[in-house]
């Protein structure tokens, strides 16, 4: 008998042994896990802060990049300030890191206060499901939440209280800023190419293919990622589709299918994009970084991309840089993809329930939002007061503000389902390549879709 | 009275030696087989990470037969087997031999650039190839430059050939390994027996096949098993470079672990696909092990 041969032998009876011991020992994954939280309904909220005696609040959040660091940082100061009492004890991380701390933080004794939670499925989602948040609804009531935050805002953090419906329910958490999908341009470029800025969506096709055949490059994307062409595919589908049909096939609730005539000719729309030589060569093994640096010297028409690449593209292009959303007509509201950054939420373990829910309300009031603005965000809340005089922020700013209250902010399809994300990419990724057909490519979101709708 | 005195203090002593290895056995328990038993336990529920768990048996493992993007991730990491092993190993034995048989000036200068990419973190050298794979990266330029242009495309989002561009920066990263292994193991080779090969008129093919092969066997073995462990575990040049796409035509299963564990919440599933692994890699280390013992016996 070899050595190998006897090690390896030892080696399965000691862990044989040892996962024999945990089994005997009973100890099911997740039994430590905190009980649900039960409210009592007839408790009265207490909104007064300085009376609530010397407390720490402990704050999970992902607001680490420059301006984002920068209002966090403000507006916990000056919660400090005006509640002298309180300590506020900030653990800021990247949102991948925060991502996959959280599950395990909360699941925890010893879980934060106030967390910022990805509002999909597979993460606040399933913290809703696990009765590890709060249901905010009686502070929204007190505080007069449902009047500051436009309905479509607040439906991001609304689930059911078992998790299965999303966008609607109880009210989990707040958000501060906005989101919003949409083109960017430089302003040198289209006066070369003798192109207005579209008005319409058919004035959109009509100028991707004028810069077709004048030989620039129309649209710019770098896809080797996954995820950036559901950019490109949620305003195509925004343009196409009922805005409720994707607003349910986004959040993940029963009742809609991706098996219709509207589905499909978007995804054919996209396809043909690609066949008649819109993109950039090699979109799926192009940066995303890359396609965007692209905008900024001269190297494409458009860009179809979030608001967060405004401050890297206003640095680069200065007032070169303009931003638009074609509305399917032209005048009417826009539906485009989009939604608001990461809410904070209340912890169901927390003892401070009341101190949270006061330091949510302080860091999205009218105040708050005008630090978020000061600091170059998109402040989620009454956009179009807070925007600059110039810029393509102020393209943005106003944008966000129309398509919220005229138009509508459609979810990110990805938020469906826990799996979407993979599905969505692969199959976008697949329809570009021309791996797949259009009809492929629907399939295989419905069967997400279907699969996650029946088995809730 | 000496002897008497060492008796004592052997019979009396039996559990000294197990004494020393006790620090050491307890860092391996806690970092190695607790988390290893852990992981088998996990295998055997379905956990979402937060819920309380349901007990279900081997059902996570019998899910795997039938996951056709398992097998075919499983497949990905035995294509990497040649990139990252079999490439490596046959470059490896030629560039040593030409390295040690032919008496070049500045040798460590050259076995510092060849091992260069072993000293390199992953992350690093995984960036740097998404550049040279870019479609205007460096070597769809070199290409344009020699009028090959018909060849360029997106390296790294070709559904063709994603798979091998990724597999031939494993077999960039490996060859430094193998290289410096085998030269080891050749300059043990005794001179003279290249001086009777010369003698009975072998040239340094025959001398090759006859003398080096054979002579750096147990060096190759440990290049093999080294190589072989790193392709089947790869997880972090997917991770930076593709993601596991176009598609997932470059998914492995280390990839497939992060993703269920970490993006979609199928913690025991994760688990499953873990140990299965483990036991995929353990058996191949053994095979290749018993196959090079017979061999020298």
């Amino acid at each position: 008998m070899s050595r190998t041969h006897r090690t390896a032998r030892r080696t399965a009876g000691v862990v044989s042994a040892a996962v024999l011991a945990l089994v005997l020992a009973g100890c099911t994954p997740g039994s430590g896990a905190a009980p649900q939280a039960s409210l009592d309904p007839n408790r009265t909220i207490e909104t007064d802060v300085a009376a609530m005696g010397e407390l720490t609040l402990t704050v999970w959040d992902q607001e680490v990049r420059g301006g984002q660091d920068e209002q966090m940082t403000r507006l916990n100061a000056a919660f400090e300030a005006a509640y002298p009492n309180i300590t506020i004890d900030r653990v800021s991380q990247s949102f991948d890191d925060l991502g996959t701390t959280l599950r395990l933080a909360l699941s925890g004794d010893d879980a934060p206060d106030v967390v910022q939670a990805n509002n999909a499925r597979n993460s606040m989602g399933a913290f809703v499901e696990a009765g590890q948040l709060l249901p905010l609804d009686a502070w929204a009531d007190e505080y007069g939440w449902t009047d500051r935050f436009p309905e479509s805002i607040l439906g991001y953090s609304s689930y059911s209280q078992d998790g299965a419906t999303f966008g609607s329910g109880s009210l989990y958490g707040l958000p501060q800023v906005g989101e919003i999908v949409g083109v960017y341009y430089s302003k040198q470029k289209l006066a070369d190419l003798g192109i207005a800025v579209p008005a319409d969506w058919a004035g959109f096709e009509a100028a991707l293919a004028t810069a077709s055949s004048a030989g620039t490059t129309p649209l710019l994307l770098g896809n080797i990622e996954k995820w950036p062409a559901g950019h490109v595919f949620g305003p195509v589908q925004g343009a196409l589709v009922p805005s409720d049909e994707i607003a349910e096939l986004g959040f993940g609730n029963a009742g809609a299918t991706w098996n219709t005539p509207a589905n499909l000719a978007a995804a054919t729309t996209l396809q043909g994009w690609q066949q008649d030589g819109y993109f950039n060569e090699g979109v799926n093994g192009t940066d995303y970084d890359a396609a965007w640096q692209s905008l900024t010297t001269g190297d494409g028409a458009f860009l179809m991309a979030g608001s967060w690449l405004a401050p890297d593209l206003q640095d680069a292009m200065g007032d070169d840089v303009g931003f638009f959303v074609p509305p399917a007509v032209a005048g009417e509201g826009a539906q485009t993809t989009g939604g608001t950054g990461l809410p904070f939420t209340v912890t169901a373990s927390t003892p401070n329930m009341d101190l949270a829910a006061a330091y949510i309300d302080f860091i999205t009031n009218d105040d708050a939002m005008a630090i978020l603005a000061e600091t170059g965000n998109l402040p989620v809340v009454n956009t179009q007061d807070y925007a600059p005089a110039s810029g393509v922020l102020r393209d943005i700013y106003s944008a966000f503000g129309a398509v919220t209250q005229d138009g509508v902010l459609l979810p990110y399809l990805d938020y469906a389902t826990p799996t979407m994300g993979d599905t969505l990419g692969e199959g976008l990724q697949g329809l570009l390549a021309a791996q797949s057909t259009p009809q492929e490519f629907l399939d295989a979101m419905e069967a997400d879709y279907a699969a996650f709708t029946t088995a809730g | 009275m000496a002897g008497a005195v060492r008796r004592t203090s052997t019979a009396g002593n039996r559990w000294t030696p197990y004494l020393f290895i006790l620090p050491a056995f307890l860092v391996y328990g806690a970092v190695v087989l607790y988390p290893l038993a852990r992981s088998v336990h996990l295998s055997l529920f379905d956990w979402d990470g937060l819920t309380l768990a349901t007990f279900v048996g081997a059902d996570n493992y019998v899910a795997i037969l039938g996951d056709d993007r398992l097998i075919a991730a499983f497949g990905h990491a035995f294509v990497f087997i040649f990139f990252y092993a079999v490439l490596p190993v046959s470059i490896g034995l030629v560039m040593a031999t030409l390295l040690t048989r032919s008496r070049v000036r500045g040798l460590s200068v050259f076995r510092t650039i060849i091992f260069l990419p072993q000293v390199i973190a992953m992350v690093v050298v995984a960036v740097a190839w998404r550049q040279v794979y870019a479609p205007d990266g460096v070597l769809n330029t070199a290409l344009r430059t020699v009028g090959l242009d018909s060849l360029t495309r997106a390296w790294l989002g070709d559904y063709a050939f994603s798979l091998p561009a990724v597999g031939i920066i494993g077999t960039w990263v490996s060859t430094g390994l193998v290289t410096v292994l085998l030269m080891a193991g050749m300059a043990r080779i005794p001179v003279e027996q290249f001086e009777s090969a010369r003698l009975d008129g072998a040239g340094p093919i025959r001398e090759f096949f006859s003398i080096i092969v054979p002579a750096v066997r147990a060096e190759t073995t440990v290049a093999l098993t080294l190589t072989v462990v790193a392709s089947l575990k790869t997880f972090d040049l997917i991770y930076v470079t593709t993601g596991g796409g176009p598609g997932s035509s470059t998914t492995v299963p280390s990839y497939e672990v992060y993703r269920r564990a970490f993006e979609l919440g199928q913690v025991g599933s994760a688990a499953a696909v873990g140990v299965t692994l483990t036991v995929i890699i353990f058996l191949i280390s053994l095979v290749i092990n018993r196959a090079s013992d017979r061999a020298t016996s």
